[in-house]
């Protein structure tokens, strides 16, 4: 079965293609589009499946064996947060299509068929994200979703969206370099990228040195997950972009950050390394982020603000380093992306119904659309962490980890923690008291206003037409309300699989936790990736003569740290547990008989 | 292991060129600085390696140092990207161009309302 690796990552790619080629027949880009993210959403169900029951599924690519070649490899954590996300991309995909962005422009110049071949491109780069196995697919990943979010950023190309788009795309290219000089690094000192096999390997290096490498994957990971002294980027250019694209970036980029900093903490450096470190980041992102969020007064600009807010509890989860907190943290991440990307498809809708996002202007849509007056209580509920809600229950989950951690900065943490939880019930009960429950604002003229507005953007034309739907809207009728129905039955959906995760938390929940054990156990994923534990002689004997000579000594006398001794004991013949697939067995044996030399030759 | 001075030397000049370029505003000199830092990656890609013999054509006497085709492989992924890129940021350089007919970003007006005494404004 492990073809389906592969398959989730082409069938998203492959429909970019064909929309492209198809640019002109809009109805044909549509199908296409939905069909192939329903597809990939299909068979990460069946790898979530697979590798629930029978542990990770590994797929060398092209049939180089794990430390040489590219690694496409599937846990359950990388499988969980596929289904989960090819869910909130099939129905951002859906509502962008039912709103018309995707097909009518805002502006005459859009060069709108490029929408559907660019979230395609988006989703490939999220798929491959979550499935690599080396660090250099990990960067190449990141760069086609950021190079794919760049576009969405932008689209239009409008005065507001090019400026909004520049400090991200520059601070992008930062943590890229960043990225790339760290990988650069880190194949100095240990002669390979695969992530397995830096499992094994890292443990041999010097300290000192594995410190930098993890303080530059540290800091490369945070820009992308909008950690706090890292975080200023997000709200500054979320809030601009179409809802769609905010939604489906808020739900999955900065998770994409989030899952490589559980990736590298738990697989390639020592157990709860920067640990207080990390605390004290996620510590300063929530409240940082919350406070940020009170201070606002846009529905967009808040909802960017509470995103930054709550990394701080995905944060907090991994810098416990054990296995309750890795697994609230992965429910967390679970919940949030669901939960964030709802909120900003409400945020969506109600700028469509009343005009605008700011909260001055808007008010009394509960009695203009009640529908969406619940589609956006429940996720704000949610994000708030009241009672019965998913939010809550990963709330939980973090403040139980953090209590069994019984450090005394973990305990500041909870106590921050169930602080920013109210603190984002204000926020957020402000934006819904605003918005839906007050009367409608008394504000002057319908001139007045538009003009405001037009200036305020520059975009007369669109303004002019916002305003007459903010008119219909202030009218308060029925039919000014009434929204298309897949945008409706999008959120519908998400808001559905949010509350899923409360109905079903019991089998979630497991499953997460489950995640968490395997990634502080290691050895079951690095026994997949490698077939046996011991690393293959070549590129690493010429290695540790060369640049690994100094720390070669402290391996010989038998390393101390528990990665090692793991990985060590996990060498024997535990891999039996690994399905030799017919494209990789022919290779797999070769491995294996090098592997058999390995013992004989090395020390 | 050796290192090469003059690499490391380059790596670094070039790594303070281009970060410096990239603070502008100017995004041709974005563009410019992105060049350079990411020719400072490259090199220092380049550098993870062993030096040697081309590999695997099978060139190698016995006992001759083969070069590490590893970080070739990774630079030449990794111009790819740096070319795509330099793409986008090329299309929108001469898009903001279009748009405000100036070299450089503009102002945010938001942020120009939340430094003087009205913070009211909010999205768009």
């Amino acid at each position: 079965m492990t073809w389906l690796l592969p398959l989730a990552v082409i069938l998203p790619l492959a429909g970019a293609g064909v929309t492209l080629v198809a640019s002109r027949r809009p109805r044909v880009q549509r199908v296409i589009s939905v069909g192939a993210v329903t597809a990939q959403l299909l068979v990460e169900l069946t790898m979530l499946l697979q590798v629930t029951a029978n542990g990770p599924m590994v797929m060398h690519v092209g049939g180089w064996t794990a430390p040489f070649g590219i690694t496409l490899v599937a846990d359950e954590l990388a499988a969980f947060m596929l289904v989960v996300s090819s869910i909130v991309a099939l129905t951002v995909l859906v509502y962008a299509i039912s709103q018309g962005m995707a097909d009518e422009s805002e502006t005459p110049e859009t060069p709108v068929s490029i929408f559907h071949p660019t979230f395609l491109i988006l989703a490939t780069g999220v798929t491959n994200a979550f499935l690599a196995g080396d660090l250099f697919n990990l960067f190449v990943s990141f760069e086609i979703l950021l190079t794919a979010s760049y576009v969405l950023l932008t689209i239009g190309g409008t005065r507001e969206r090019l400026r909004a788009g520049a400090p991200y795309v520059v601070v992008s290219l930062l943590s890229s370099l960043i990225f790339l000089a760290a990988i650069a690094m880190i194949y100095a000192a240990t002669g390979t990228v695969n992530m397995a096999d830096l499992s094994v390997k890292l443990p041999q290096v010097a300290p000192g040195i594995v410190a930098t490498l993890q303080a530059m994957l540290l800091v490369a990971f945070g820009v992308k997950a909008a950690v706090f002294p890292m975080s200023a980027w997000l709200p500054d250019s979320y809030p601009s972009a179409p809802a769609p694209a905010t939604a489906v970036f808020a739900g999955l980029l900065t998770k994409v950050g989030i899952y490589a900093i559980i990736r590298v903490q738990t697989l390639l450096f020592p157990p709860g390394s920067f640990g207080t470190l990390l605390m004290l980041a996620a510590l300063a992102t929530m409240m940082v982020g919350i406070l940020g969020a009170i201070a606002q007064s846009g529905i967009k600009r808040i909802l960017s603000f509470t995103l930054v807010s709550h990394i701080g509890y995905m944060l907090f989860g991994v810098a416990l380093a054990s296995q309750t907190g890795l697994g609230a943290a992965i429910y967390y991440v679970a919940h949030h992306i669901l939960v964030q990307a709802a909120l900003f498809l409400g945020a969506g809708m109600i700028e469509r119904v009343a005009g605008t996002t700011v909260l001055a202007r808007v008010g009394g849509l509960a009695a203009a659309a009640p529908v969406l007056a619940i589609l956006f209580f429940v996720p704000a509920m949610n994000l708030a962490g009241v009672p019965p809600l998913s939010g809550f229950l990963g709330k939980v989950g973090l403040f139980e980890a953090g209590v069994e951690d019984g450090r005394v900065l973990a305990l500041i943490l909870v106590a921050g923690g169930a602080l920013t939880s109210l603190l984002t019930l204000y926020a957020i009960v402000r934006v819904w008291g605003r918005a839906f429950w007050r009367p409608v604002p008394e504000v002057t003229g319908l001139e007045d206003e538009s003009d405001a507005l037009q200036t305020e953007s520059g975009r007369p034309l669109a303004v002019r037409r916002r305003a007459q739907r903010e008119a219909q809207a202030r009218v308060a009728s029925a039919e000014a309300a009434r929204l298309p129905i897949g945008m409706v039955g999008a959120t519908t959906a998400i808001v559905a699989v949010g509350l899923l995760m409360t109905v079903a938390a019991g089998p979630i929940y497991a499953l997460a936790d489950q995640a968490a054990g395997n990634l502080v156990d290691r050895s079951g994923y690095v026994d997949a990736v490698l077939d046996s534990g011991v690393p293959p002689p070549g590129a690493t004997g010429s290695k540790n003569t060369g640049a690994g000579a100094s720390v070669l000594p402290t391996d010989g006398a038998g390393s101390s740290s528990d990665a090692g001794s793991a990985a060590d004991s996990g060498g024997g013949e535990v891999s039996t547990s690994e399905a030799g697939e017919a494209s990789t067995a022919g290779l797999g044996s070769t491995a294996g008989s090098t592997a058999g030399s390995g013992p004989g030759g090395g020390p | 292991m050796t290192s090469n001075l003059v690499l490391a030397v380059t790596i670094g000049g070039l790594f303070a060129c281009g970060i410096y370029l990239m603070l502008s505003r100017n995004l041709i000199r974005v563009l410019l600085g992105f060049l350079l830092a990411g020719h400072a990656v490259n090199l220092l890609l380049l550098s993870s390696g062993t030096g040697g013999v081309a590999p695997i054509v099978g060139e190698a006497k016995n006992g001759e140092p083969v070069a590490d085709p590893i970080p070739q492989a990774l630079i030449l992924t990794s111009i790819v990207i740096g070319l795509a890129v330099s793409t986008f940021l090329l299309a929108m350089a001469y898009r903001n161009y279009q748009v405000t007919r100036e070299p450089e970003i503009a102002d945010d007006l938001e942020d120009s309302e939340y430094a003087g005494s009205d913070p009211s404004g909010g999205d768009e």
